[in-house]
């Protein structure tokens, strides 16, 4: 499978000047891709058109299809910087998880989630805790390309490099193709087969 | 000689919260914190987001909520330092550069904020004196009738520093001052608060961006669980860590990104979660019964501090 | 550093159990007078000539009219049946509300024909509404409560409707529709128990503007008909006696109709309290 990403032109209605401008990118299955861009760049603005979350000139493709259709799941997740911003404060943990997929025990015990957890609410737990619930849910078994955007980068070097391990290993068992959005150009080249640079491919 | 600016001893900042029911808990966010900062030194806090470290800038400044409790003693330049000196001295010689722009008044001209509130007489010499200080940082005479949403995002950082430059203090504390910002700013920043240390202010750079604590700081502080557990100088973190001393330390320099990328198991215990020892234990490798027993005090070793209860062993790489 | 970390019970009383004791004693006093109402008999009620126009007195708390029916029989009664008004026309509001709100959340259009509809009914009168749909649904309590219904949805829906635009910027709103939600779906389980508190609280806000309008339309001859026993009655019938002096007959009931909206503000101001996120941990 792949992901394409064609021609993509992004500019907020206020705005006069193109935020990202005929932009092309593809991710193929169980390829791992570094995208490398400072903050403000339009990295965040990419990643949420890729996964369908924004509207924008251009078109995004998976495997020469566009997506179209509502209410089914889509194919191309995305994993947020703040963990807490993507949890409804009144959910549970376990119905959070819940949400995307039934996930099973092995892999919730295979994340470092303890049992206990299941039934905190989301202020009770950590960044660190939070991004594995947020990790796990986006890995259902209908995910085919996973984007992260600045996953780690509010969390500390110990849980940065627990959280990769995880993602990197499920994305190669299941031939997801990963988008690694990152500034940090040492984080992107340990995780990455191939590393792009988003002024690079951005003509604006 | 550089004199001691501040000086925290055993502080413990909780908070009271309800549970479930009628029920109320203490949740402890910073437990026995000991730290020292000399002029024109940087002290670095380094902890995850979330952890509460930011508390420790509410507390010295004393603003914190009315629902937080703070225990222990904290002086400034030896004078004991309660509530009654924080308000005098906040805003005066000691100063905070707050996270964002969103902590300026959006309504307000960017020198009228600066300034403060004056009497006619003073507001001549303050405004040349706001000038001055804006001058030094780069920023032209045009800003200072802007409104804060017209500052890009490098010139705000600048306002911010220079507005907290502007009452001459002698100690300033920046929090989170990096996140959101783009590689060149965080430069900038980080040369900011360099240079005020070489002003002979003393900087608390509050932070979880252990790049940025490398870059700029002295002395680095390692917050684990609200614990601090080690205080290392920032030329520690070199070559194979051999010169670190708390397991937890040696785990965080391993697995940056530019090192090794070292996988350690295991989580920081929860906030609310009842600590009754080592908060290192559940993931230590060379736990002995004592650690199990009580929590470690953070103890002197050498120009450093370390909570650990076989430090010295740690420390002769014994293990 | 073994200090006891231990939830523990403070000794002084915490703010949310004096908040919970204030909200459920004065619930009780509500409740006690919509219950007394219902067990006051007609034949309590019944005409007394020699006791008529008597000041307040043991006997008689808040004096009787001109009839000789005791005024404090009269009175509870007619706070009976206001509170049971107030509360019917506070429910068919907040039902209005959130039904209009839901509906301003499926597509564009719609919510800016309820935004129309907020800024209509708001921009005429709440009295004037209340006339007009009480007397063209021929009066009486059927007609009161859907006139004072009607007319006081408008905060509420603004209230929710900017509430649930804020939600909807949220990540986890985007992430919900990525993982295959329907619109339904999202907004049981997502929206609804984030405005859950919005909606009650608005609720009980409502009731005492409800009680008000009640009492102020039939006063006027709007509202209830003249044999129902409610408060706007007595004070409208009190009006022919006062120049004669029986100043009680406006006195007490009016005063104790005061007292009950305070009572609905003060659950209202403690609900509050233990439901807004800045005040909930003091």
């Amino acid at each position: 499978m792949i992901l394409k990403g064609e021609n993509i032109s992004f500019k907020y209605p206020s705005s006069d000047n193109y935020l990202i401008k005929d932009l092309n990118i593809s991710l193929k299955s169980s390829e791992i891709k570094g995208l490398v861009g400072d903050s403000g760049s339009g990295k965040s603005t990419l990643c949420k058109i890729l996964a369908g979350f924004k509207k924008s000139e251009g078109e995004v493709i998976i495997d020469g299809v566009k997506k179209t259709k509502k209410n089914i799941f889509n194919p191309v997740q995305l994993i947020f910087q703040h963990p807490e911003l993507t949890m409804n404060p009144k959910w549970k943990m376990k119905d959070v998880l819940k949400e995307s997929w039934d996930v099973d025990h092995d892999l919730i015990k295979e994340f470092g989630i303890q049992e206990s957890w299941l039934n905190r609410w989301p202020n009770e737990l950590s960044g660190g805790e939070l991004q594995r619930f947020a990790v796990l849910r986006a890995l259902s078994p209908k995910t085919k390309f996973l984007i992260c955007d600045e996953i780690t980068t509010m969390l500390d070097a110990v849980t940065q490099v627990q959280i990769w391990e995880l993602v990197t290993k499920i994305a190669k068992e299941r031939n997801i193709g990963l988008l690694v959005v990152s500034h940090d150009k040492d984080l992107v080249k340990r995780i990455c087969d191939d590393v792009i640079y988003l002024e690079e491919i951005n003509n604006n | 000689m550089s004199e001691e600016l501040l000086k925290v001893s055993n502080i413990s900042i909780s908070f009271i919260q309800y549970g479930s029911g009628l029920k109320q808990n203490i949740l402890d966010v910073i437990s026995d914190l000991t730290l020292d900062i000399s002029q024109g030194e940087i002290v670095a806090v380094l902890g995850s987001s979330g952890s509460g470290k930011s508390l420790l800038a509410h507390g010295i400044l004393g603003i914190l909520p009315s629902n937080a409790n703070l225990s222990g003693t904290m002086h400034y330049r030896g004078e004991p330092l309660n509530q009654n000196l924080k308000e005098k001295l906040r805003g005066d010689e000691i100063a905070l550069i707050p996270q964002s722009v969103k902590f300026l008044d959006p309504l307000m001209k960017i020198s009228e904020q600066a300034i403060g509130d004056c009497t006619e007489e003073e507001k001549e010499e303050k405004k040349a004196i706001q000038r001055e200080v804006f001058e030094k940082y780069g920023l032209s005479k045009e800003v200072d009738d802007m409104y804060p949403f017209q500052l890009s995002g490098g010139m705000a950082r600048r306002v911010l520093v220079s507005t907290a430059l502007l009452s001459n203090p002698k100690l300033v504390i920046a929090d989170e001052p990096t996140p959101g910002l783009d590689e060149r700013s965080i430069k900038e920043t980080l040369n900011h608060l360099r240079q005020m240390a070489n002003d002979n202010v003393g900087v608390l750079l509050i932070t979880h961006d252990i790049n940025a604590a490398l870059e700029v700081a002295d002395k680095i502080a390692i917050f684990y669980a609200g614990y601090v557990i080690e205080i290392a100088n920032s030329s520690d973190f070199t070559g194979d860590g051999e010169k670190l001393i708390h397991p937890y330390t040696k785990a965080l320099y391993h697995a940056l990104p530019q090192n090794d990328f070292k996988l350690t198991e295991g989580h920081q215990p929860l906030h609310d979660e009842l600590l009754k020892y080592c908060p290192y234990f559940e993931r230590c490798e060379h736990p002995t019964d004592i650690c199990h027993e009580t929590i470690p005090k953070l103890i002197d070793i050498g120009d450093k501090k370390i909570r650990c209860n076989r430090a010295n062993e740690f420390k002769t790489g014994e293990f | 550093m073994n200090k006891s970390k231990n939830t523990y019970y403070f000794k002084k009383m915490n703010l949310r159990t004096k908040t919970l004791l204030i909200i459920s004693l004065t619930a009780l006093i509500l409740i006690a007078i919509v219950i007394n109402s219902f067990f006051i008999e007609a034949s309590s009620l019944t005409t007394n000539f020699p006791m008529r126009n008597m000041p307040p007195s043991f006997e008689h708390i808040f004096g009787t009219d001109w009839m000789g029916r005791d005024m404090f029989t009269r009175t509870l009664k007619g706070l009976g049946l206001s509170i049971q008004v107030g509360a019917f026309a506070s429910i068919v509001s907040t039902i209005i509300a959130v039904i209009l709100t839901f509906v301003s959340r499926l597509n564009k259009y719609l919510d800016s024909f309820v935004n129309w509809l907020i800024d209509l009914f708001a921009s005429i009168p709440h009295l004037l509404v209340i006339i007009l749909v009480s007397i063209s649904l021929g009066g009486g309590l059927f007609g009161v409560i859907i006139a004072v219904g009607v007319s006081h949805w408008t905060s509420l829906t603004r209230v929710l409707r900017a509430e649930i635009k804020q939600i909807n910027t949220f990540e986890y709103i985007a992430l919900s529709k990525s993982f295959g939600k329907s619109n339904l779906w999202i907004t049981g389980k997502h929206f609804l128990p984030l405005v859950l508190t919005q909606i009650i609280l608005g609720t009980i806000l409502i009731f005492p503007h409800a009680i008000m309008h009640e009492a102020s339309v039939t006063f006027l001859g709007f509202g209830l008909s003249p044999h129902e026993p409610a408060i706007g009655i007595i004070l409208s019938e009190s009006m022919k006696y006062l120049a004669t002096g029986a100043w009680w007959l406006a006195f007490f009931p009016g005063l104790s109709l005061l007292l009950i909206i305070l009572i609905f503000d003060l659950i209202g101001d403690n609900l509050r309290k233990l439901l807004d996120p800045t005040k909930a941990h003091e």
